[in-house]
């Protein structure tokens, strides 16, 4: 009985902190459906000042998709960045399919001279927050005449070390008695990686493109650096151009940028999971 | 045998290549650039020594940068590390209960989880307007506090900024770490709970001589992502403050994006190298804590 009791407080403990950890989305989700009259009633204090308060219905009293239709329809600029996004995160990730999973197979697999210093330097360069890399990528950025277009995030991220880390963990976990097997049977070194490396090693593969996705779909710091022309941006610098008095218009569109990252989200979220725990546990 | 042995080793230099070139040009030989560019004059080029880094040293707005991020962490990582441990015992508690005769509760355990992780597939720039609502002098929080009868803050612009930066971080990286501690719990032998129960042990007890013990090694890990982790929450704090932020949350990288377009070179250059000195520092101890994880 006492059991149950404190199994019962401790999982209404958890659905509460769960509930305010998803709050702003339910915020967001209701405010994309309140219409401009109502939001500007409600957020009028914030607006134009006086001595009350903004406040908040969680159900809007005249639910719309009018917000909706106006971001979809009426804003080109929308679907520009939202492009943009798209094109900045299809090109790093296509570029680690290349370049991080043959790296990372490499460096698990093979003992070669230099091999301990090369995987040394990659977890050090995972490791470094952007200040740190941030002139020296522009001082060969702009050296390749890249600046200011977008392959000057492209780039970059596409080496990015830390998907290289994350497939090594996953690659370095096949047992060697399968790859011998194959030798045995005449298959060459490059047939051994795409025909049992890639599939054996798909979930480390997946979860460092999901986690990269995210990281991507919400990357700001390079874009504001390295990015000057305003056609360019992806959406997570427009979002917060769009000033308070649209604001049913930036509501709506801060729900669809986030569509697409809660849908790899709730798809790949087992390998999201399993990329957290690979990255910080050696097994 | 031998042959085959270099053959092999061709290989892996062959199959790492093609990356390894991308990692020099856009990241190793650069860096070096900007190590040989801190001992230089911005303008013309010529040798300086370390009258860079000495100018970055005694450069208030650094001063600010560096105090307000190691303050940053300093507050949010016992915080965010305790929090998460908590979380992370109390789902363990429940995620480890049979599940043929709890399906409804292990069935709720995993859907706070995957609540808890959330945050981390929402970008900054989505919630940033919710956050200007939120924080505002006339916005939703001081309204709350207002109708509960407190006395509100100009949350944006005063010290209370800081708290704003706070929340924020420990709201995106919870569900991180109750992860990370999960994995570190559920590592815990069984026995050990079992022989102890068996000595008349209590939970509490349980808990302090063997699960804490048990995942010592993985706080390091935890201790050092996280921190590595808190340089991201910039994005927040650029995105609802802009480039001159209220002092408190005045981070590393305002000052590195207000010298870049200054285009102080040597500042930066210097600031760079002193500060991939610190993280090389930490992510050394971080490998060893692994070795020395990896040999118990």
């Amino acid at each position: 009985m006492k059991k149950t009791i404190l199994r019962a407080v401790t999982l209404a403990l958890l659905l509460l902190l769960a509930l305010l950890t998803i709050s702003p989305l339910l915020f967001l989700a209701s405010g994309s459906l309140t219409g401009g009259g109502e939001l500007s009633k409600s957020l009028g204090p914030i607006l134009y000042g006086g001595d009350d308060y903004a406040g908040w219905k969680l159900l809007p009293l005249y639910p719309t998709l009018r917000h909706f239709v106006e971001v979809l329809l009426d804003s080109p600029e929308f679907f520009q960045m939202f492009w943009n996004t798209v094109k900045l995160t299809a090109g790093v990730l296509a570029g680690q399919i290349l370049f991080a999973t043959t790296s990372a197979w490499g460096l698990a697999r093979y003992r070669f001279p230099g091999r301990r210093q090369v995987y040394l330097l990659y977890i050090i360069l995972m490791m470094m927050p952007f200040q740190v890399t941030m002139l020296s990528q522009y001082l060969v950025l702009d050296r390749l005449g890249l600046y200011d277009s977008l392959w000057a995030v492209i780039w970059p991220g596409a080496f990015s070390t830390f998907s290289v880390f994350l497939m090594f963990r996953f690659f370095e976990g096949i047992p060697e008695s399968i790859l011998e097997a194959a030798r045995i049977d005449g298959a060459g070194e490059f047939a051994i990686f795409l025909r049992l490396g890639l599939p054996l090693g798909a979930p480390g593969i997946l979860s460092a493109l999901v986690l990269q996705f995210l990281e991507m779909w919400s990357m700001i710091e390079q874009p504001v650096t390295f990015l000057k022309t305003k056609s360019l941006w992806p959406l997570s610098l427009y979002l917060p151009e769009i000033g308070l008095e649209q604001a049913g218009l930036a509501l709506c569109a801060s729900c669809l940028a986030v569509l697409p990252a809660l849908l790899v989200f709730g798809i790949g979220q087992e390998y999201l999971e399993q990329g957290i725990m690979a990255a910080a546990v050696k097994e | 045998m031998k042959r085959s042995n270099r053959k092999r080793a061709l290989w892996g230099w062959l199959f790492v290549l093609p990356g390894f070139t991308g990692v020099l040009v856009f990241y190793l030989v650069p860096f070096l650039d900007v190590v040989r560019r801190s001992f230089l004059n911005a303008m013309g080029g010529g040798f300086v020594g370390v009258s860079n880094y000495r100018s970055v040293l005694e450069n208030e707005a650094f001063r600010l940068a560096a105090r307000n991020t190691l303050r940053f962490a300093l507050v949010c990582l016992p915080l965010l590390l305790l929090l998460s441990l908590v979380l992370a015992v109390l789902l363990q508690s429940l995620l480890t209960l049979p599940a043929r005769q709890h399906p409804g509760i292990l069935k709720a355990a995993r859907l706070v989880k995957s609540a808890y992780l959330v945050p981390l597939a929402v970008p900054a720039a989505s919630i940033v307007l919710l956050w200007r609502l939120v924080f505002d002098a006339r916005g939703l929080l001081n309204g709350w506090i207002h109708s509960l009868g407190g006395e509100g803050a100009d949350w944006m612009h005063t010290g209370a900024a800081f708290g704003v930066l706070v929340f924020s971080y420990l709201w995106k990286n919870t569900g991180y770490d109750v992860v990370l501690w999960l994995a570190g719990l559920s590592a815990v032998p069984q026995e050990l709970y079992e022989a102890a129960r068996v000595d008349g042990a209590n939970r509490v007890m349980c808990f302090f001589k063997i699960t804490l013990p048990c995942i010592r090694p993985m706080a390091v890990t935890i201790i050092i992502i996280s921190f590595l982790n808190s340089f991201k929450v910039f994005r927040e704090a650029y995105l609802v403050a802009g480039n001159y932020p209220q002092d408190n949350i005045y981070l590393l990288q305002h000052l590195f994006n207000n010298w870049f377009r200054e285009l102080s070179m040597d500042k930066m250059a210097a600031g760079a190298v002193l500060l991939s000195m610190c993280i090389l520092a930490l992510v050394l101890l971080l490998e060893k804590s692994w070795n020395g994880a990896g040999r118990e």
